[in-house]
């Protein structure tokens, strides 16, 4: 069907430009908001605070805190996309398996729905010093902890907002796996665990990409849950274009830190691209 | 030795979800044959290959292997192999690593696995397709690669769940030959299932017959063929004009309103029966020479023989093969010889109920 009517917008150049007519919003759309806006970052990270053409942003950001801030912002985009992959594919796995898939889904993506900001809040309670995380601790008796402003609660947080994203693509990939597959490996000597090495995770792999660029790509620019959870403890890049944005307003700082973080995101893309 | 029993049923039964798929089957599969598991669809054919696979457990009773229960024993402990029906591929490897595979997980050595693994695509006629992808191999390559992948970890018995539905004719024609070549090169055990007579009668040493998770009948082709033992049986394999009759006495059968002598007997004086005549059996005579008289009602040409649809005075149908042609319409005489009768005891399944065999 979808090959038969790619044929005929070949063969029908009329049909063809009806066909962009539908298109043209969403084109419009595209220009203003995302391809203006990349060339006008790119525009104002030529511009000092002054409003001079200069090239000292970019000098600065191959500064230590610069790269420093960088590094530490691949770092933490790593190891939340790693605890979410960790915790998600088993879940996705287990997914399969069970009778009332869609329900489960439904309430695995019901999150998602919530506005962000309430559920980093919502956090700010759980773990603050009177919260139900200390007050558990208390009552085991390993005694009240700062769990808040902490490397661990940033990263915790950002598994928990990030996880259904990881979730839904592998998810769909395992879904897809001819389960006979997983007969043959069985039927051939495999043990379960040899199966899932050489069988069943390679053929998902698709699908943990697709989820780890979705995890990992805005990790990298995440600045409300470093502010509010790790306390400004932890500097990504994403807070540095804010702060520079909104409160040093040295816009074009600000730019040139936005043009490396969508370098970043590009290289992200294409080294987990090429899918089949 | 020879006739040793690789695998045995013992009163085997299945239940999925309370549904009963294979109903206390016992049977026992010896080394060296070309076995075929025939029955339509749910008649429990695949349930037994995936039992013996090890892909799940009988709900009752108990699969021996080499006289060793082995109920428990999971898929990748067995010395079985499977040719999936869709082949099951592994379609992220290329045809060596695919047929590799079963050698690799069992840590063979590099040289070894090269030189199995080469030897078993020369045995299914595919030298030199070491480097393709699954994706570029045809139905009929794709299946000699799942047959590859199955022999080279020389099991015992070799599973084929309808390896040949997927194909063409004439391709699954030319692979009826091979599987049957490849089984007494090998001299291992083949299990085949299929749903297809006409692929079970050319390929098997032994048929069982399948229906409602029961075995009908088992034997060579040739007894299933001649002397089915019931009428789900006889109608199941080939073409046969199934009637009710009774049978007089020893050697005498009544049906179609007339009495004719037959090679059959030690049935009950009277016993109601099923009588099979095969249509290839019955010939084409004038009316008077005929021992039944019937009127053509429709006429194929089916390239090797006629099919003719008649009827006789009663309004029972006969499906005649002939190779003379005959017009419609016209009233012509039916003849065969007592060895062309076949009595049957009237089955359970068809309500009436036999006696104590």
């Amino acid at each position: 069907m979808s090959c038969a009517s790619a044929r005929m917008m070949v063969r029908d150049p009329m049909k063809n430009s009806v066909r962009n007519v539908y298109l043209f919003p969403y084109v419009i759309w595209i220009g203003l908001f995302v391809v203006a806006p990349i060339l006008l970052i790119l525009y104002y990270s030529f511009f000092d605070i002054d409003g001079n053409w200069t090239l000292a942003n970019y000098k600065t950001f191959f500064t230590p805190i610069y790269l420093k801030m960088a590094a530490s912002s691949v770092w933490y985009a790593f190891l939340i996309t790693f605890f979410s992959l960790l915790v998600a594919y088993p879940t996705a796995y287990w997914l399969t398996k069970t009778k009332h898939k869609q329900l489960w889904l439904l309430l695995m993506i019901l999150p998602t729905w919530v506005n962000l900001l309430l559920k980093v809040y919502a956090f700010l309670g759980i773990f603050g010093t009177y919260g139900l995380a200390n007050a558990i601790l208390e009552t085991i008796g390993i005694g009240t902890k700062q769990i808040l402003f902490t490397d661990f609660s940033f990263v915790f947080v950002s598994v928990y907002i990030f996880i259904p994203f990881m979730i839904l693509p592998i998810f769909n990939s395992l879904e897809e796996l001819n389960p006979s597959l997983i007969d043959a490996a069985r039927d051939l000597g495999a043990s379960a665990w040899t199966t899932f090495r050489r069988v069943v995770f390679p053929l998902t792999l698709d699908g943990v990409k697709a989820g780890c660029q979705a995890v990992f790509i805005p990790s990298l620019s995440l600045f409300m849950i470093t502010r509010l959870i790790a306390g400004n403890r932890v500097i990504t890049l994403g807070t540095a274009i804010e702060q520079h944005f909104l409160v040093t307003q040295n816009w074009g700082m600000g730019s040139t830190i936005a043009v490396f973080l969508i370098i970043a995101m590009a290289i992200v893309v294409i080294a987990t691209g090429n899918r089949k | 030795m020879e006739k040793e029993a690789i695998i045995r049923f013992e009163r085997v039964t299945k239940e999925y979800d309370g549904l009963v798929v294979l109903d206390d089957v016992s049977f026992e599969i010896e080394r060296g044959k070309f076995y075929t598991l025939l029955g339509p669809s749910g008649c429990g054919k695949t349930t037994i290959l995936r039992l013996i696979a090890g892909f799940t457990e009988p709900t009752k009773g108990t699969i021996y292997f080499h006289g060793k229960p082995v109920n428990h024993v999971p898929a990748n402990k067995r010395q079985v192999n499977t040719v999936f029906q869709d082949y099951a591929l592994f379609p992220h490897l290329n045809v060596f690593e695919n047929v590799a595979f079963g050698l690799r997980v069992k840590k063979k050595k590099r040289l070894e696995i090269e030189e199995k693994v080469k030897q078993a695509l020369r045995f299914v006629n595919l030298e030199g397709y070491e480097n393709r992808s699954i994706q570029e191999m045809s139905g009929g390559q794709r299946q000699r690669v799942a047959i590859a992948r199955a022999i080279v970890n020389e099991p015992e018995v070799l599973l084929l769940d309808e390896p040949l539905s997927a194909l063409d004719l004439k391709l699954r024609t030319e692979m009826q030959y091979e599987l049957r070549e490849l089984q007494r090169r090998l001299g291992i055990t083949f299990i085949f299932v299929t749903h297809d007579q006409e692929e079970a009668l050319a390929m098997s040493d032994q048929i069982f017959v399948l229906n409602k998770g029961k075995i009908q009948q088992s034997g060579t082709p040739k007894e299933i063929y001649d002397e089915p033992v019931n009428r789900f049986v006889a109608d199941f394999i080939g073409e046969s004009n199934i009637l009710r009759g009774t049978m007089i006495e020893d050697y005498l059968v009544e049906f179609a309103g007339k009495r004719f002598t037959c090679v059959d007997k030690g049935f009950r004086p009277n016993e109601p029966v099923d009588v099979v005549i095969r249509p290839e059996d019955l010939e084409i005579t004038t009316r008077d020479q005929g021992k039944l008289q019937v009127r053509v009602d429709s006429q194929l040409f089916r390239g090797v023989h006629y099919e003719l649809c008649c009827y006789d005075e009663d309004g029972n149908e006969w499906l005649v093969h002939s190779t003379k042609k005959a017009e419609v319409g016209e009233e012509i005489g039916l003849y065969f010889d007592p060895e062309d009768i076949h009595v049957m005891r009237i089955s359970e399944d068809d309500g009436e109920g036999s006696d104590e065999k």
